[in-house]
């Protein structure tokens, strides 16, 4: 079984693309191995920054022969039928057999492939890799037409077996494929030729080449470790770094310095950033004063002086980009403390979005609503509104014009020089959280505030301007939005109805733009606010379809919008193990826009449903609903008072009164004091009366007051189950 | 071909040297263009003769201005005047990179004692309407050149493609010589009758300039000059082909394209007195790139920008 080696030899390949391309490649030739009829024990893929490289052990020598046969018309089919068999076959009229069966004569084409050599095919799927590569971005270069990530150099491609070693013949645009490669650009020493990955591994190591990349990420780890312990120092770790660097080093050699004593001062989030952002360097943590004190930077060289003059140019470079850190930093200082007062005024000829305004509007907006959720969250209106007055302060400082990243972290630094409290400048930093899934939620009070009225924000003053996401564009990140909102809301418990904040929110975006329909709409909010109580109760599309158009525009954006809440709220809950139609039944009910209310009212209708009892009444429950809707249609009248129990006339009708008034008993209190898993479980002990019910009664009586009493009695089982969830909407 | 590696004196040095090295390399050895611009790459050696399919090769170095970078001579290494060192070559030979690095010898960069490293940077210029992937280099952690393969100029493919070579001058001799602060970097041999440091030449039209590009410069007037500018590119490319004064075939791609260039350091400074918004920014630069591309069309249909 031959063994199959191919390196393919460029200039420096980015090394953020390196990790995809290994796994491309290896994914692109071995697909197209197999689908050619090869088979192969195991593949293992390489990069370095000059090299992409794949080994493949156990190749088999040739592909099998094929005999493929296809079943063509009858011999007595039209002309046309027989040669559209022809067409599709690409074989002539001779060449078909011809096979007698049950219904007469049939034509048949039989293909035979033959088995082919692994050589053939290598250099087939190879061309076809290297041609189709699917590169994030690639380029043209010299004179030829062929696309690579960069300049594409050479093309090592071997299959060795006991016979020895040979060259897949192969040309792509101009590059022949050989059996010689060459190792690193500077400590390497020419040309080599290989037989076999084994021997190419070995002789690339004494070329001062390492290979493998976890080989060169553990030997920096370890290099940068041990230089650091050295110091009495400890390196902070960062894995996205270090694969980084791993991907821009043939022969990582690990050089410690110090940072100079004039920019210890700058906090440690400014020194990493600096230091990983322009030069790559890990930091390196005094253990005993915990500040950031040293660096480590990975050479590709190992220089005759033992890295002396790498280490001091580095070091130059790093102080010249501290100095302006620190430039800027001094200046940020004089600034926040006299106020940040420049700054706020700065913002207000920033453009937030054109239609919404400048950053100062939306701070103001922001403030408003902050103080309208901080009593909510149990924050200090105040410290609310201050947090968000301050909070976007450092997007104007030098800081974070420079390191977009650090925005929020600065602002924390600042607003504490500013003078403000701990929890406001808290939450300056914080507001900006969860950045992403993995990011945690805040729990301090103030921030939580903060990073709602942000985020509700965001998503009304979008959804003012008719900028949803749709399908996969969602520039502005409003999925993200809503999820933080959800996470926020779900992780402190926050009792908050969103409607009054989005139509507002809805309202003072659209109060900055000066189109007639935002001036409709402002009218409408006069007409929101005064009938809030009402609008709560109902679905809001459905409430404003009785209304005026003006409306109307408010009112669907807000229930749009709510809506885009719920979608969001299912597809976290559906993570979470809750059902969508379990969902639908609880958002059928009031109060569906509190969403803590909403998920304790799904998770206790979930518990209940995954139960016996639950799971029958839910049957009861549908059968009940079935015959009375059914009646209600055919007699058009609502049963919907007075069962009486005089009328009953059997034990089991007379028990489900007695058990209808015990559950009702317990579930309008419980309801009431958002107690689910009670109600729910008094629900559930309906199941018995209710399944003894239908099993001895009849409910369509000839006697018409029976029946009617009957159905009014199915119309109270109906009612008490409503007031927990609509238990239509469950599937099942 | 031996080169001196001896460490440079001075900053002319290290020019005389990279002049001599490229134009051992077969580069045509051009002179600076006799416009302000704000990169090496405006240069039409490089803009316009990127295009179509005649091999070309040059080297030179360009004063380039770059207004809002003006620190009246105080920043060490920050200036409103600098100046590149340009490489040109298409198409680009397959051994560029190493012609590169023979250039960091030839002024006295060790290879086996510096850390040189190829670190992805993907290049585009908006107002050129042009962009092209490659690396900034660094030498020990410091980005001594930037390293281009076009792929597109003035929204044109670039087939074949030309190798671009950048070098930062000041920073790159700063740093082979290690001086800290550009000022006092010896522009001629400091051992010379009259030794000059950069500061000597330098510091005072820092200065200038820097109350210039801030304060100084009428703004009315200049947004009338980019106006004007803008019209005139336009006007001169109308013209029909045909020269009947000549009987020849003129298209005036080059005076038009100095137009373009014109615009372009207009805005730069009109950036730099801060009366341009940030929308207004975008409009701008899609006005020169409107122009550069017009431009580039119309080197297309000259004989030296055409398809051979």
């Amino acid at each position: 079984m031959p063994d199959l080696l191919i390196e393919l030899f460029s200039e420096e390949i980015p090394a953020r693309m390196q990790s995809r391309a290994r796994e491309d490649l290896r994914k692109l030739v071995t697909d197209g191995l197999v689908e050619a009829g090869l088979t192969y024990a195991s593949a293992g893929a390489f990069s370095t920054p000059r090299r992409l490289v794949l080994s493949i052990e156990g190749l088999t020598a040739e592909s099998r022969a094929v005999r493929e046969e296809r079943k063509g018309p009858s011999t007595s089919a039209p002309a046309q039928a027989v040669e559209g068999f022809l067409r599709s076959t690409g074989l002539t009229l001779d060449q078909l057999e011809r096979r007698a069966d049950k219904k007469g004569e049939t034509f048949y084409a039989v293909v035979e492939k033959p088995g082919r050599q692994a050589a053939g095919i290598v250099a087939e799927v190879l061309e076809a890799t290297i041609r189709n590569f699917p590169w994030p971005k690639s380029m043209r270069w010299g004179s030829g037409s062929l696309r690579w990530v960069r300049p594409l150099q050479g093309i090592l491609c071997l299959l060795s077996d006991e016979t020895g070693a040979h060259v897949v013949p192969l040309t792509v645009d101009g590059i022949t494929a050989g059996n010689t490669t060459e190792g690193h650009r500077f400590m390497g020493l020419g040309r080599f030729t290989v037989t076999g990955f084994d021997d190419y591994a070995v002789k690339l190591k004494r070329a001062k080449v390492v290979l493998d990349t976890a080989e060169r990420e553990a030997a920096i780890w370890q290099g940068a470790q041990n230089l650091a312990f050295a110091a009495g120092m400890e390196v902070v770790p960062d894995a996205g770094l270090l694969s980084e660097v791993a991907g821009l080093v043939e022969w990582p050699v690990p050089l410690m310095g110090r940072i100079g004593e004039a920019f210890l001062g700058l906090p440690p989030e400014v020194l990493q950033t600096s230091m990983k952002e322009h030069q790559k360097f890990f930091s390196v943590r005094n253990p005993k004063t915990g500040r950031i004190e040293g660096f480590v930077t990975v050479a590709n060289i190992e220089a005759p002086d033992g890295g002396e003059v790498i280490l001091k140019g580095n070091q130059k470079v790093l102080a010249a980009r501290l100095s302006d850190a620190k430039f800027f930093w001094e200046n940020d200082l004089r600034v926040a403390k006299a106020g940040m007062g420049d700054w706020a005024e700065g913002l207000k000829s920033v453009t937030f979005q054109a239609k919404l305004g400048s950053q100062a509007d939306r701070i103001d907006r922001i403030a408003a609503l902050a103080r309208e959720i901080a009593p909510l969250v149990g924050a200090d209106a105040d410290d609310a509104e201050k947090a968000a007055r301050i909070a976007k302060l450092d997007l104007r400082s030098a800081m974070v014009g420079e390191f977009p990243e650090l925005q929020g972290v600065m602002g924390r630094y600042y607003a504490l020089e500013a003078g403000e409290k701990p929890e406001v400048a808290d939450a300056a930093r914080d507001h900006w959280r969860p950045k992403g899934e993995s990011d945690t939620v805040p729990t301090e009070p103030v921030s939580v505030a903060l990073a709602l009225a942000d985020k509700i924000d965001t998503l009304t003053g979008f959804w003012a301007i008719d900028e949803k996401p749709t399908g996969s564009k969602d520039p502005f990140a409003l999925r993200r939005a809503a999820l933080g909102v959800i996470r926020l809301v779900l992780g402190n418990g926050v009792r908050l109805r969103l409607v009054p904040p989005i139509s507002r929110g809805i309202f003072e975006a659209l109060s900055v733009m000066p189109s007639e329909r935002a001036q409709e709409t402002m009218k409408a909010y006069e007409v929101v606010a005064e009938r809030l109580p009402e609008v709560l109760e109902a679905d809001v599309p459905a409430f404003v379809e009785n209304d005026r158009f003006s409306f109307r525009a408010l009112g669907s954006a807000s229930g749009s919008l709510l809506s885009f809440f719920h979608d969001r709220l299912k597809v976290f809950l559906k993570d979470e193990g809750i059902r969508h139609d379990i969902i639908d039944a609880c958002l059928a009910m009031p109060g569906n826009d509190d969403l803590t209310l909403l998920v304790k009212r799904a998770e206790a209708l979930a518990g209940v449903m995954k139960t016996e009892d639950g799971a029958n009444l839910l049957q009861g429950f549908k059968r009940a609903n079935n015959i009375l809707t059914q009646a209600e249609q055919k007699d058009g009248v609502e049963y919907s008072f007075g069962a009486d129990p005089k009328f009953a006339e059997t034990d089991e009708e007379r028990a489900l009164f007695t058990a209808l008034d015990t559950a009702e008993a317990t579930i309008t209190p419980a309801i009431q004091a958002e107690d689910f898993p009670e109600a729910m479980a008094a629900m559930a002990a309906l199941r018995t009366p209710i399944d003894a019910f239908f099993t001895a009664v009849q409910v369509n009586s000839d006697n018409p007051v029976i029946r009617r009493n009957r159905l009014n009695l199915l119309h109270r089982i109906r009612a008490v189950c409503s007031g927990v969830a609509d238990l239509t909407r469950i599937e099942g | 071909m031996p080169h001196d590696t001896t460490t440079p004196r001075s900053f002319q040095e290290i020019i005389l040297r990279l002049q001599t090295y490229w134009a051992s390399q077969g580069c045509a050895v051009l002179q600076p263009y006799d416009m302000e611009v704000g990169a090496g790459t405006f240069h039409p050696a490089t803009t316009l003769r990127s295009l179509g399919s005649r091999p070309w090769a040059a080297a030179y170095v360009q004063p380039s201005r770059r207004p809002t970078d003006g620190r009246y001579g105080e920043n060490p290494n920050r200036l409103q005047h600098y100046y590149q060192y340009q490489v040109i070559i298409k198409p680009s030979p397959a051994n560029l990179q190493d012609l590169y690095l023979g250039s960091l010898a030839a002024i006295g960069i060790d290879l086996g004692l510096h850390d040189i490293r190829f670190v992805e940077d993907d290049w585009e210029s908006p107002t050129l309407g042009a962009w092209g992937l490659g690396w900034e280099v660094w030498c020990d952690g410091m980005e001594v050149s930037q390293f281009t393969y076009f792929q597109q100029v003035g929204g044109h493919d670039c087939k074949p493609v030309s190798g671009e070579l950048t070098y930062g001058l000041e920073r790159l001799a700063m740093y082979v010589m290690g001086v800290d602060h550009v000022m006092d970097m010896p522009f001629n041999d400091p051992e010379s009758p009259i030794p000059l440091t950069y500061g000597d030449i330098f510091r005072q039209t820092e200065e200038e300039y820097s109350r210039h590009n801030f304060d100084g410069a009428t703004t009315e007037m200049l947004l009338r000059h980019f106006e004007d500018a803008e019209k005139e590119c336009g006007r001169l490319l109308a013209f029909a082909p045909d020269d009947p004064k000549s009987g020849k075939r003129i298209v005036m791609a080059h005076p038009a394209y100095d137009q373009a260039i014109k615009a372009s350091h207009i805005f730069n400074l009109l950036d730099a007195r801060g009366v341009i918004s940030v929308t207004e920014r975008q409009a701008y630069i899609g006005r020169v790139r409107a122009l550069a591309k017009q431009c580039a069309d119309a080197f297309r249909l000259t004989e030296a920008g055409a398809d051979l």
